[in-house]
């Protein structure tokens, strides 16, 4: 368009900085993780496997981890079917009432999580479902349902419904043709949504830190508990492997998005 | 049809309208209604001061990843798809590390024995290691950080929807580059300004993880403040009222702005 003028040259430089910056503590973390130091050095002294070890070797981080990822794919099993359904009564219902529910879906994505996470401790306090597995993955089925909720419905957006018709008047009822018709097209978009929730599962931390106790707590709460004393580098080897799995469920979930709705 | 959205529905308020309505309720009523709580959250200093530095830094926040977003965003808008889809890209991959190994990472970044400490020192810039952490600064950083994503999104979703005709019909009639960006382009992408400052200010407000690991006890945020009266002091009714004022706080920000753009806009993104 035009030659490299002043103005350009330092809106590229200023936007490489702030992209540095962030990206720069994205990638601290892996060379920090495969590090001999017990303290942070950089660059690290040498290559070691230590960190990972220590994790894999010990029985409260195992258990953790165990806590996460049942959570998660609870939490994934539970809010995905109710995301989908919802979604597609938002969608296809004109109902006047179905745009209040529409807005409290997203109500886990504007209460700020803080107050979120006080208010279901006094709850579950009351009813007994602090520092157990039901409670903890109630609570990420709510935070999560706002994900699949966005998701589903941006892919019916470009679904047309008339096919579901058609479908009907050739005799289908309306669960067949949803399963026959409509889940197949907007399939991505249902897998998107889960994998997002998974991921808000495996990240989630503040409810966590107040709802959890005794043998259910998720990794981020030891981690979190761990940070508060000090820095320990098996932190750094935790973080590498959640951050290398969130990646990997991001790319599937974007590669599944491509194909199709 | 109804039916179907139920489940859903259920969840979310068992989950959440439940806990925030049992919240409102706790915070006005101990053995008989009381505004007790509120009086304390309105009068004594240590409530009231976190308030002001709670908003203090989301607005700093605020202004500080307008500033750095804003030239991202224009930037991805204005090269070809391929090196648009690279800056998004590295905007976004923060996006989907956990808050926690930012922390950590920021914490391994900016502590006195830290990477950018070392390095200052190696270059002998520095003969003491500076205090970049455990203060408002780290937090500021952190918190920057983890919020910019929320901002360019919006920017660049806002970009993308101004006709680029109009930069051209400007040039065309003699306006200078920045004439016409100071006149057109920048009025016109006001409304991505105001949803993108509208997020980073609300989640800022709330914010919780990087003032508790990267304040170092002095910068005492909001969160921190119910956090503390819950877990510390079993002050249930003190940390009730705290949670009601920021909560009124957010919607009233999000109703003030929904008067001016969708909300749609503002919630769009992740």
């Amino acid at each position: 368009m035009m030659r490299a003028s002043p103005a350009r040259m330092i809106l590229y430089v200023i936007s490489a900085l702030v992209l540095v910056y962030l990206i720069l503590p994205v990638l601290i973390i892996a060379p920090i993780s495969f590090s001999s130091a017990r303290f942070l050095t950089f660059p690290p002294p040498s290559f070691s496997l230590r960190w990972y070890q220590q994790y894999f070797a010990n029985p409260a981080w195992m258990q953790a981890t165990r806590v996460t990822l049942t959570v998660a794919l609870f939490t994934v099993l539970i809010a995905t079917p109710c995301g989908v359904a919802a979604a597609y009564a938002i969608s296809q219902s004109k109902l006047r009432i179905m745009r209040v529910i529409h807005m409290a879906l997203l109500l886990p994505l504007v209460v700020p999580i803080i107050i979120t996470a006080v208010g279901i401790f006094f709850v579950y306090a009351k009813v007994g479902l602090v520092a157990t597995m039901p409670g903890l993955v109630l609570a990420n089925v709510m935070l999560g349902l706002p994900y699949v909720v966005i998701s589903v419905l941006a892919g019916l957006q470009s679904f047309d419904p008339a096919q579901e018709m058609v479908a009907r008047s050739l005799g289908m009822n309306r669960l067949r043709s949803f399963f026959a018709v409509t889940l197949p097209q907007i399939k991505s978009s249902v897998v998107a949504g889960g994998i997002f929730a998974f991921i808000s599962a495996m990240d989630e931390t503040i409810v966590a830190l107040f709802i959890s106790g005794g043998q259910y707590q998720p990794l981020t709460k030891r981690m979190f508990t761990a940070l508060r004393d000090e820095i320990d580098p098996t932190i750094a080897a935790i973080s590498t492997l959640m951050t290398a799995a969130s990646f990997m469920l991001v790319l599937l979930a974007s590669t599944r998005g491509k194909k199709g709705g | 049809m109804l039916a179907l959205a139920s489940p859903a529905l259920l969840v979310i308020l068992l989950l959440i309208v439940l806990p925030v309505g049992w919240l409102a309720w706790q915070s006005i009523y101990h053995d008989g209604f009381t505004l007790e709580n509120y009086r304390r959250v309105f009068t004594e200093d240590i409530y009231w001061r976190s308030f002001a530095l709670t908003f203090e830094i989301s607005l700093a926040v605020t202004v500080i990843a307008l500033m750095l977003g804003y030239p991202v965003a224009y930037l991805a808008n204005s090269v070809s798809k391929g090196w648009s889809i690279l800056i998004l890209s590295l905007v976004v991959l923060p996006f989907w590390t956990s808050v926690l190994v930012r922390a950590y990472a920021w914490l391994a970044l900016l502590q006195r024995t830290g990477v950018i400490n070392q390095f200052l020192r190696y270059l002998d810039v520095i003969s003491e290691p500076l205090a970049l952490v455990h203060n408002t600064f780290g937090t500021v950083v952190a918190t920057v950080h983890i919020l910019l994503p929320f901002m360019v999104l919006p920017l660049y979703a806002t970009m993308q929807k101004i006709p680029g005709d109009l930069m051209q019909a400007g040039a065309s009639l003699g306006a200078s580059p920045s004439l016409t960006f100071f006149r057109v382009f920048l009025p016109l992408s006001l409304p991505g300004v105001l949803a993108g400052c509208t997020m980073v200010f609300v989640l800022c407000l709330g914010f919780y993880i990087t003032p508790e690991l990267l304040g170092g006890g002095r910068t005492v945020m909001v969160s921190m403040l119910v956090s503390r009266n819950v877990e510390l002091y079993n002050q249930f009714g003190a940390a009730s009222a705290v949670a009601v004022v920021l909560l009124l706080s957010v919607l009233l920000i999000f109703f003030a702005v929904s008067r001016f753009i969708s909300l749609d806009r503002v919630l769009g993104q992740k």
